[in-house]
């Protein structure tokens, strides 16, 4: 081979590395002035954050078991109501189109309260239930709406053929949903499932009003009990963003893993 | 348009039809269209066509695009419902009514007619999330309950037959366009249906791998398969072939051996689409 090809493609390279280099080197830059600045002036009270970063930081576990568990409860209202959303049967198209219309055109925050404070005037009862539990309730309902859409943007991905092989073969719509469409369609959204989750991290923060004492909530406690909301709400800005930085790391592994199996297939 | 016409009190038959070498003497047809009629929308694509197949036969159709061959294939497995006329397979009778409310019975009664008709597609349609082996067994194994290890039996000799056994475990994105086409025909043939129905199975493959596929189709041909075969081999339907039937615009213009249809058509509109077809080639 030319030796020019090698001296092309190594200088390619490191075109690409000085370019990330230089990024990165820009972020820190950014990082420095933001919180250095403050420091420097002498608006961050050190000492304080020291002493409550650990009550801070303890509202972080909390924050992933919300965010997750809403996740999951998420997924299973989707499937149901894509089902619903292609359903032939006028009823079920019915009320799955109603849920989806009610949760995109009305605030979260709206839900959550509704759900928290509303509720137990209809009855009662529902003040005895946990707030952890409404709250996870109301992000499950509002996040499984907009992920109806997901799901059934992912099943009529699907190509026709594949729909008419498993008809041919002699199955039945429900046999061909479970064994041809949905596997597909999993492989299909779970890219935006990951997407759905690093945002639901962000949107967690909202069922701090119903004191639930998630990492927002903390912070928030904290700060204004102390009048040093500058310290605890940045604290928590931080660490909310590590957080999404890091789940968006591991979904571009995933999806890199899966495009491979994908290449294997 | 045309008003529909009422089910006919006798049966009509194919003029064309007679057993095939290999039918044993005495059989029924085993596959009877009768005066299937199709509209798509206002376009009639198929005007009132009579066909019987009978045991171990290879009947070829052909025609140009928009003759409604494809469309016929599919009305015999419904893919497509027919407007009018009825569709038998295997002693299973199905009427076409596209009025009438779909009841249990009637889906019942269609996927008993898919099982025995089972079909080849032009794009293969293998289900890209489960392996050669995985794709042959899943009809006999989730519609016909048959138990896995016996399914795995039938399928491994059929996949052996179109020549795949190293591939056996593969997912098809590995697998060439003429590889994929012959797991589709084992996992149709894993089915044990009584007749195969190929929709233009070579039309979709790079021109070096028709050949593969066309020898496994021409052998199940001379072991006695019944086929119906919609394609544009001639090759194909000169060697393998009891009838050819040529379509156009939604009638059979003549149908017969291929040593008549084929090189001796009686029609003018067949000759002329056999010359075009030879000047194209």
């Amino acid at each position: 081979m030319d030796p020019i090809v090698d001296q092309i493609a190594r200088r390619r390279a490191r075109g690409r590395l000085r370019f990330r280099a230089t990024v990165f080197g820009t972020w820190v830059v950014l990082i420095g002035l933001l919180v250095g600045g403050l420091w420097v002036a002498g608006k961050i009270d050190v000492g304080f954050l020291s002493q409550w970063q650990a009550f801070i930081l303890g509202g972080v576990p909390l924050t992933l078991v919300i965010s997750a568990s809403s996740i999951f409860f998420a997924i299973i209202l989707a499937v149901l109501g894509a089902l619903g959303r292609l359903s032939s049967n006028a009823v079920v198209y019915g009320i799955a189109s109603f849920y989806v219309s009610i949760v995109r055109g009305t605030p979260l925050i709206v839900q959550i309260l509704f759900i928290y404070l509303a509720l137990p005037q209809i009855w009662p009862g529902f003040a005895g239930i946990p707030a952890i539990v409404l709250g996870i309730f109301a992000l499950s309902f509002n996040y499984g709406a907009y992920m109806t859409e997901i799901f059934r943007a992912g099943i009529q991905a699907i190509p026709r053929g594949q729909i008419d092989a498993a008809h041919a073969l002699g199955m039945t719509d429900r046999l061909t949903m479970r064994r041809v469409i949905l596997p597909q369609a999993i492989r299909i959204v779970t890219p935006a499932i990951g997407n759905e989750f690093i945002a639901m991290i962000k949107d967690s923060a909202l069922i701090s009003i119903i004191s639930v004492q998630e990492l927002l909530w903390r912070a928030q406690t904290v700060g204004s009990t102390k009048f040093r909301t500058l310290e605890t709400l940045l604290l928590a800005a931080l660490v909310y963003w590590a957080l999404t930085l890091a789940f968006s790391v591991l979904q571009d592994r995933l999806e890199k893993r899966m495009a491979e199996s994908d290449r294997r297939i | 348009m045309t008003t529909l016409r009422p089910p006919h009190p006798e049966p009509i038959r194919d003029p064309f039809a007679a057993p095939g070498k290999l039918t044993p003497p005495g059989a029924e047809a085993i596959v009877r269209l009768t005066d299937i009629e199709k509209y798509f929308g206002s376009n009639h694509v198929l005007r009132g066509i009579t066909l019987e197949v009978f045991p171990r036969e290879t009947i070829c159709l052909i025609g140009r695009s928009g003759s409604g061959k494809s469309t016929l294939l599919k009305c015999t497995n419904f893919r497509e419902e027919p407007t009018a006329g009825t569709v038998e397979v295997a002693n299973m009778r199905v009427a076409a009514a596209p009025l009438a409310t779909r009841t249990r019975k009637h889906r019942e009664e269609i996927r008993q007619i898919r099982r025995q008709a089972q079909m080849v597609f032009q794009e293969f349609n293998l289900f890209p999330h489960m392996t050669v082996l995985e794709n042959v067994i899943e009809g006999p194994v989730r519609v016909k309950n048959v138990p896995r290890d016996q399914a795995i039996a039938t399928a491994e000799k059929f996949i052996d037959k179109v020549g795949l056994s190293d591939k056996r475990d593969e997912h098809p994105a590995r697998l060439s366009g003429g590889q994929k086409q012959r797991v589709a025909i084992a996992r149709a043939l894993t089915m044990e249906p009584k007749v195969l129905l190929f929709d233009e199975p070579t039309s979709a493959l790079d021109p070096t791998l028709v050949g593969e596929v066309l020898h496994v189709m021409a052998d199940l041909a001379h072991e006695g398969a019944t086929m119906i075969v919609v394609t544009h081999e001639m090759a194909f339907a000169r060697e393998a072939a009891d009838r050819v039937y040529f379509i156009e615009e939604g009638v059979f213009i003549e149908g017969g051996p291929p040593e008549k249809v084929l090189d001796a058509p009686s029609d003018e509109r067949t000759q002329t689409f056999l010359a075009r077809l030879l000047h194209k080639v």
